[in-house]
């Protein structure tokens, strides 16, 4: 943790190389205060199923260090007393049936005692009862859908979970804070005693959707829907991450999901859906350049950046500038259209199901008139529903 | 010893040419031999760079050193090109120096074949690793290459890839080939199978190992190469395909592959620890059939790799059940090596240290294999550093380590040198302190939490990443070390008597050291059968 020693970011790779060197020396010498090296097994969680896992993993641990101890030792006795230092002499055996029959059938033994309870566990875990609340659980790149499922549409609350964590915390130019690279803008909330499903699946690559506290791992597989269920026993705020290699921002797309009180989880709805009927009435208000650039800006960093850079100009071929060429300066309608629908093949994805058409509307804007494009034209949130609506 | 010093009647035939075309046109099974090797440890270094860039951006949390796009194509091109490139080679590498000694032959069977076989990789691994030059940078998407990220989201450089894999599979069925052919048609008189030393035995079902998975690694990249420039959609869903389907296949191959890079490796050790330890090695047979059933196991196991695609749990139960039962036959093999160093007189030079190590480490690597296996543990453990812990154990001290003791324990055979002890033992402590400071952190870090393939981490691992990049340091320039100690060798040193090792049996020892161009130009009579 280089706290505080700023690295200029310009400054050649070599000369990053030299300073992280020094920094490093330097933290090696004087230890830092954070130390933590209590991070060692797995977590017990919250839920049954992943205390039982827990119990389970303990298990099959202990067994494995127990026949450890056994067969490590026998080596380190045999190491010890039969070397030619001592004076051993060569036994001249090198079968013995008997003996090949007790290691085969103790070993099926002992696999036989741990397939019994991995087995009811697993049993356990695959219970497909109805479910309390119903969330889908949506993978992009990279960052989380969450839609909480309702027979009524206009009911259903949908909205995208990114990574909280700065730009500067992580190219060491802020200090990290506690919960570095583990804090989303829009966490997950659930209510705890509760049986809730989560519907997985992804937009575009596999990813996989971990909540250790849970014992909840699942792949979000394009065209597959697979159900997992937690029933979450303490209120708490419980972390987890992507663990299926997603693309280049895998390691920047965490989960959080709070686990509250029921009439605190009413009472989160309710705003949620009051939220919701909010934008619908942005949508139909005539904007300003201000307003919408304000607003561009901030969805180009949540949604943008990581690919197209704070700059503009992207990581050419696979991510393109958007600097003073392509449709950022070409016709409006077409630079709508490639945010609305994205382009196959390519990273760039569908964001008319992601953003709203405020935010999409506000992004193009944003993305004419940043970084020196001065095309000095705006998208309003009215002309960008139409397109959505009228092609669906 | 009366079959090596028989007098050629072919006057051009009693050395190597000279200069480079001796290398290029060999097919002389010892050349080809050295060639896989040196091939072997260049890629090794080259992995091990890569491997090292990886854990200096891991020195920290933060990113300090590269992009996160380039680290993953770091992560990528390490696996491939240590399993690819490393691993297998040098695997090949010894199966041409040894199999023919051992079972008494002049050469492997098809020696043409085998210069070929050869001469495929420098040209893959050139089209592999120039990719890391090319536009959008070279494979990123794991050396596993799940689809669709590794075909409609891949970088361009994939189709490189993909002819590369193919061009590394052709090598692997035709090294394989030969190596079948050569133990099948060309023992010495009176060698039956069951006499064949543990090496050849292990090697005869690796390489059919090999010729049943390559084509189905290559059916999966054509498949991918399709899906990618001509329109299908085996693997995307949106055109009516399956994503998982691409991991079923990968892993038919995959498994399967696992053991292609370590059953040479029992070989190896079934060798050096009975010579070391004074002893005939215990359980023969058991060894053999052992073998057997562990080649077999590791067709019918392969999707315990996708315990979290959402199998139904028929197909995971089933998948647990078969892979614990891999243990059965691998605690055998472990049982048999303690039995063998038990009431031995043993000594413990270089390669019975880097034996021994193996035997306490690969079997810390199968307890975690045996963990994972266990589905409801395995939705926690899966896709983390526990796995990253758990393969590197079998693969590093495992595969890596028994090819570094087959290095010392034949090199005087090879060179007709003795290795600097002092200086092997020194490689050896720094070998084995530095991997197990690399990877016993990652069991810890793995459990508590840290996903594999991040360039960045949350500041609870913070501590155990930097002791094991401290680890991976250590490690890695102590290979430079054992390069150090070859070329010495190689260049001279106390000479090697014929036997080279007091407690060595089988036919290897009987020629003169170093071993003449050409051995066993007529066949070798064999000594009386002792079992």
């Amino acid at each position: 943790m280089t706290q505080g020693k700023s690295q200029e970011s310009r400054s050649g790779w070599g000369l990053r190389a030299i300073q992280w060197a020094l920094a490093s020396a330097f933290l090696l010498s004087s230890y830092h205060a954070q130390a933590d090296w209590s991070a060692l097994n797995m977590t017990k969680g919250v839920t049954e199923i992943s205390e039982k896992v827990y119990d389970l993993h303990m298990l099959i641990f202990t067994i494995c260090v127990l026949i450890g101890i056994v067969v490590f030792g026998i080596m380190i006795v045999s190491m010890l007393m039969h070397r030619k230092s001592v004076g051993a002499v060569p036994a001249k055996f090198s079968h013995n049936t008997k003996l090949e029959y007790i290691w085969t059938v103790i070993p099926i033994l002992i696999l036989l005692g741990m397939a019994v309870p991995a087995t009811s566990t697993l049993r356990d875990m695959y219970d497909a009862s109805e479910a309390d609340i119903d969330i889908e659980v949506r993978g992009y790149q990279w960052k989380w859908q969450y839609t909480y499922l309702n027979d009524d549409p206009a009911q259903e609350i949908k909205f995208m979970s990114a990574l909280a964590t700065s730009q500067d915390e992580i190219y060491n130019k802020a200090n990290k804070r506690e919960h570095y690279l583990l804090d989303v803008d829009n966490p997950l909330v659930i209510p705890v005693d509760k049986r809730v499903r989560f519907l997985v699946t992804s937009n575009d690559v596999i990813h996989s959707w971990w909540v250790p506290d849970f014992a909840v791992k699942k792949d979000a597989i394009p065209g597959f829907v697979h159900e997992s269920w937690a029933v979450v026993k303490e209120p708490g705020v419980y972390r987890g991450k992507c663990t299926e290699l997603c693309g280049k921002d895998h390691g920047f797309m965490p989960i959080v999901v709070h686990a509250v009180e029921q009439d605190e989880y009413d009472a989160w709805v309710a705003m949620k859906q009051e939220e919701a009927l909010q934008v619908y009435e942005t949508v139909g208000k005539t904007w300003t350049m201000a307003e919408l650039m304000d607003t561009g800006e901030k969805v180009y960093q949540q949604n943008c950046m990581s690919c197209h850079q704070a700059n503009g100009e992207g990581i050419p071929p696979a991510f393109p500038s958007l600097v003073g060429q392509g449709l950022s300066i070409g016709p409006i309608g077409e630079h709508i259209d490639i945010v609305i629908n994205g382009k196959a093949g390519t990273a760039m994805q569908a964001f008319a199901s992601q953003l709203n058409p405020a935010e999409i509307a506000a992004v193009v804007t944003y993305e004419r008139n940043a970084w020196g494009n001065n095309v000095g034209d705006m998208a309003q949130p009215r002309e960008v529903n139409a397109l959505i609506t009228g092609e669906e | 010893m009366s079959a090596v010093i028989e007098n050629h009647h072919d006057d051009h035939d009693h050395g190597p040419d000279k200069g480079l075309m001796r290398w290029v046109l060999t097919t002389n099974h010892k050349d080809i031999g050295s060639l896989y090797l040196w091939f072997s440890f260049a890629m090794f270094l080259v992995g091990g760079c890569m491997a090292l860039v990886i854990r200096a951006e891991l020195f920290q949390p933060g990113l300090q050193l590269v992009a996160p796009e380039f680290f993953n194509q770091m992560t990528t091109m390490h696996g491939l090109i240590m399993v690819f490139g490393a691993v297998m080679p040098a695997f090949v590498g010894l199966a041409n120096w040894l199999v023919p000694m051992m079972i008494g032959a002049p050469d492997m069977a098809l020696p043409r074949m085998n210069n070929y076989s050869f001469w495929i990789l420098p040209f893959a691994f050139g089209m592999l690793i120039s990719t890391l030059f090319m536009e959008g940078g070279a494979p990123n998407f794991g050396w596993t290459f799940y689809a669709p990220l590794s075909t409609e989201y891949a970088p361009p450089s994939v189709t490189y890839f993909i002819f590369a894999v193919h061009l590394m599979g052709i090598s692997s069925i035709m090294g394989s080939i030969n190596v079948i052919v050569t133990i099948l048609n060309m023992r010495a008189p009176g060698m039956r199978l069951m006499d064949m030393p543990l090496f050849v035995w292990t090697w005869l079902i690796t390489a059919y190992l090999l010729i049943a998975v390559m084509p189905v690694l290559a059916g999966v990249v054509t498949m991918m190469l399709m899906d990618i420039h001509f329109g299908t959609a085996f693997f995307s869903a949106a055109g009516g395909g399956d994503p998982v389907l691409f991991q079923h296949v990968f892993w038919f191959f995959g498994h399967p592959e696992v053991y292609i890079m370590i059953l040479p490796a029992f070989g190896i050790v079934s060798a050096i620890i009975p010579t070391f330890a004074r002893k005939k090695l215990f359980g023969y047979d058991s060894m053999v059939y052992a073998t057997a059933s562990i080649a077999f196991l590791s067709f019918i196991v392969w999707a315990h790799h996708m315990f979290t695609v959402g199998m139904p749990i028929a197909g995971e139960l089933y998948f647990m059940y078969a892979t614990m039962l891999i243990a059965v036959p691998t605690g055998v093999k472990v049982f048999n090596w303690i039995a063998t160093m038990w009431k031995g007189s043993m000594t413990f030079e270089t390669p019975m240290l880097f034996a021994i190590a193996f035997v306490i480490l690969f079997t810390i690597g199968g307890f975690s294999g045996l963990m994972l296996s266990i589905v409801p543990a395995d939705f926690q453990y899966h896709d983390t550093y526990f796995v990253v812990a758990h393969f590197h154990y079998v693969l590093v001290p495992g595969s890596i380590f028994s090819i570094m003791a087959a290095a010392y324990y034949w090199l005087p055979k090879w060179t007709g040198n003795m290795y600097d002890e002092t200086l092997g033992k020194t490689h050896f402590w720094l070998s084995f302190i530095g991997v197990n400071v690399t990877f016993f952190p990652q069991h810890f870090i793995g459990l508590a939490g840290m996903p594999r393939r991040y360039p960045d981490y949350a500041l609870q691992f913070a501590d155990w990443n930097m002791v094991s990049s401290v680890g991976a340091y250590i490690f890695g320039f102590s290979q430079l070390l054992f390069l150090f100690i070859v070329i010495k060798t190689i260049r001279g040193g106390k000479k090697a008597s014929d036997e080279v090792w007091d407690g060595a049996e089988g036919l290897e020892w009987t020629i003169p050291s170093p071993a003449p161009y050409h051995t066993f130009s007529t066949p070798p009579a064999l000594p009386a059968r002792a079992h």
